[in-house]
């Protein structure tokens, strides 16, 4: 089955260097600095994650993407990442600039509000869908943004920002491949491989 | 005994009203002498005089077990070979007065060396034989963040202090009279290279961590860049790459108000047996107030009034808490610390530069260091701003060393990372456990 971490894991070269932009508990960067022997950087606010970080000797570093990225030089990482957290930040667009800045190649994934399960609820129940995926009620949910893959890219061929390749997880699993076919409809996270 | 709150209801009907606003004036006072022990834990100086009394009965929550007394061995160590200075001059011998808590493992790589900042001592933890608790007992000791089950804790008393190691208090050889003002000017890195005699003395050949808050992250940062070999992990606390020009005027202004003190006697003061009291007590209020925080003074004194009358006529006879308080904290520094000494290590506070050596890029220090890094700041710090943090941690980062950072929500100012914490605990504890478990051979 394909997770996040098995397909960033194919796009990360051996022994690059990785920013992880909301690294949560930094499960994926061990994971990849076990599999790859990448070195690289959590940043994070949540206080409980960044200790998990330290408890399992994952860089971390107490920072507010919000608050902008300015103290990282240009192309000074292989790898700029970020799982599920697009969504959270006040400004998507601006971040998206700044890790294709930082970064020789960007990394995003995010829940897809296009899934059937979301337009359904909205659709049918007129109310803002809690899914596994978007677990918050709509008053107190980090998620600020809801956009879905077609929204995404949009944005990124405004910004001419390529996508170099992209996958999507999730969805019914079935012979039917639908969320192959139709990925807007039936898969519900976006794993992107982005360049400027 | 001071009144609780349960126990007023039990005070009889009849008396109530007559006695309740007295109860309830002992209840206040019980509360004001509360706030006025945990704002003792403010000042380092206090540390050591609060004694068992602040083992026993812990102010705030904490991991730590605190009912654990940590065995401190003190010791004193004669270096009868040169050590030349940054200045030039060459000390034929100089000695240290240090502690150590834990024991050396077989491989003896379980060793923390602890660095103090400007008016520290080699008691960092532990009760001493005058009953004294260290100035970090918080966090070292058996089960706390620097675990001394796991690790060896070293603690010199730092060259030109005045507790034990060479310094002004103590004799010149060449002359055979007090050193005083004719001690050498110092720099973080005679510190570092003093204590690297230290190491040699017990036959360590790396730190598993060094480990400072203050001028003590400065020595951390120092041994990381120019001993590269010799430590695993450095632990910077609260510190900076280099003084602001703020910071170094604050001291400018404490080193001002020791000069001008009429017993301070061009720094000779201890051979013409006087002391410049004055010029210390009010150094150390200068400094003591950039410590803390705006917010941490409202909340502890506010506008409570010490002695006097401020609805009288007579304002004269007013003296502040916040007043008292300073006062008491200038006098009691005044009365264990040196005045050349203070003057001495301000200045090696202001002299230091981690890039001053490297074209003014700390990255390009950074690059020499081999070691991994734990940088922690405080949000109420203004002496030492989270700003001043995390242009190390860009350095870091932009040295591509492997760093972790985090700056923890306090409102008590740089005096922080001496204070009990449960995030800043938590950050410490998880760091070294890791530390602790990647060394081959274990203490039982």
């Amino acid at each position: 089955m394909k997770t996040i971490g098995s397909v960033v894991s194919g796009w990360i070269k051996p022994a690059s260097r990785v920013l992880d932009l909301g690294c949560g508990d930094g499960a994926l960067l061990e994971h990849l600095s076990k599999s790859h022997n990448i070195r690289g950087y959590g940043l994070e606010i949540n206080h409980q994650s960044i200790n998990a970080c330290i408890a399992r000797g994952v860089n971390v570093i107490d920072q507010d993407l919000n608050n902008g990225l300015d103290n990282f030089a240009d192309q000074s990482f292989d790898t700029v990442l970020m799982t599920q957290t697009l969504q959270t930040l006040r400004y998507p667009h601006i971040a998206l600039d700044e890790m294709l800045r930082i970064g020789k190649q960007c990394i995003v994934t995010f829940p897809n509000f296009g899934h059937w399960r979301t337009r359904g609820v909205l659709a049918l129940k007129g109310r803002m869908p809690v899914t596994k995926q978007l677990s918050y009620q709509w008053y107190d949910t980090p998620n600020i943004h809801f956009f879905t893959y077609k929204d995404f890219e949009i944005l990124c061929q405004q910004r001419n920002i390529s996508i170099v390749d992209k996958t999507f997880i999730g969805g019914l699993s079935s012979d039917l491949k639908l969320d192959v076919v139709w990925p807007n409809l039936f898969s519900h996270t976006a794993v992107y491989n982005l360049k400027k | 005994m001071p009144v609780s709150l349960n126990s007023l209801y039990f005070i009889d009907r009849s008396l109530i009203t007559s006695q309740l606003s007295t109860a309830y004036k002992t209840y206040k006072k019980y509360l004001y002498l509360c706030c006025e022990k945990q704002r003792l834990l403010v000042d380092f100086a206090c540390l050591r005089e609060l004694g068992s009394q602040r083992q026993t009965k812990p102010l705030m929550p904490s991991q730590a077990p605190t009912n654990q007394t940590t065995p401190t061995d003190e010791h004193v160590v004669s270096f009868d070979y040169p050590i030349e200075l940054a200045c030039g001059t060459v000390l034929s011998s100089h000695q240290l007065a240090y502690e150590t808590y834990g024991e050396l493992n077989s491989e003896r790589s379980n060793a923390i060396l602890i660095c103090h900042a400007l008016s520290g001592d080699q008691h960092a933890a532990g009760v001493n034989e005058e009953g004294q608790t260290g100035w970090w007992n918080h966090y070292i000791g058996p089960g706390k963040p620097i675990n001394t089950n796991h690790f060896f804790v070293v603690c010199p008393n730092n060259l030109g202090s005045c507790f034990g190691s060479t310094g002004p208090n103590t004799i010149n050889p060449e002359t055979q009279r007090v050193w005083g003002a004719d001690f050498p000017s110092l720099e973080v890195s005679d510190w570092v290279a003093s204590q690297q005699y230290l190491m040699e003395h017990l036959n360590i050949n790396c730190w598993a961590a060094v480990v400072g808050g203050s001028l003590g992250g400065m020595q951390a940062m120092h041994w990381a860049v120019h001993y590269p070999d010799k430590l695993k992990h450095a632990i910077v606390i609260a510190s900076a790459l280099k003084l602001s020009a703020q910071n170094i005027a604050f001291n400018e202004v404490a080193r001002r108000a020791i000069q001008s003190d009429s017993n301070f006697k061009q720094g000779q003061f201890l051979e013409q047996k006087t002391n410049p009291d004055q010029g210390l007590a009010l150094a150390r209020m200068i400094g003591h107030l950039t410590y803390l925080s705006d917010h941490a003074l409202g909340r502890k004194f506010g506008r409570l009034v010490h002695s006097g009358d401020i609805n009288s006529a007579e304002k004269e006879m007013v003296e502040f808490e916040v007043a008292s308080y300073l006062n008491y904290q200038g006098d009691k520094f005044a009365g264990r610390f040196d005045a050349n000494s203070y003057i001495l290590i301000t200045q090696m506070l202001d002299y230091f530069d981690l890039a001053a050596n490297f074209d003014e890029d700390p990255a390009v220090a950074f690059r020499q260091a081999q070691c991994k890094f734990l940088v922690i700041s405080f949000s109420s710090d203004w002496r030492f701003s989270p700003q001043c943090s995390k242009l190390i941690v860009d350095a870091l980062t932009a040295a591509h060393r492997d760093v972790s950072y985090l700056n923890v929500d306090s409102d008590q100012g740089h005096d922080a990372f001496l204070l009990a914490n449960p995030r800043y605990e938590l950050a410490l504890s998880s760091y070294l456990q890791r530390v602790a478990n990647s060394l081959g051979d274990r203490v039982e």
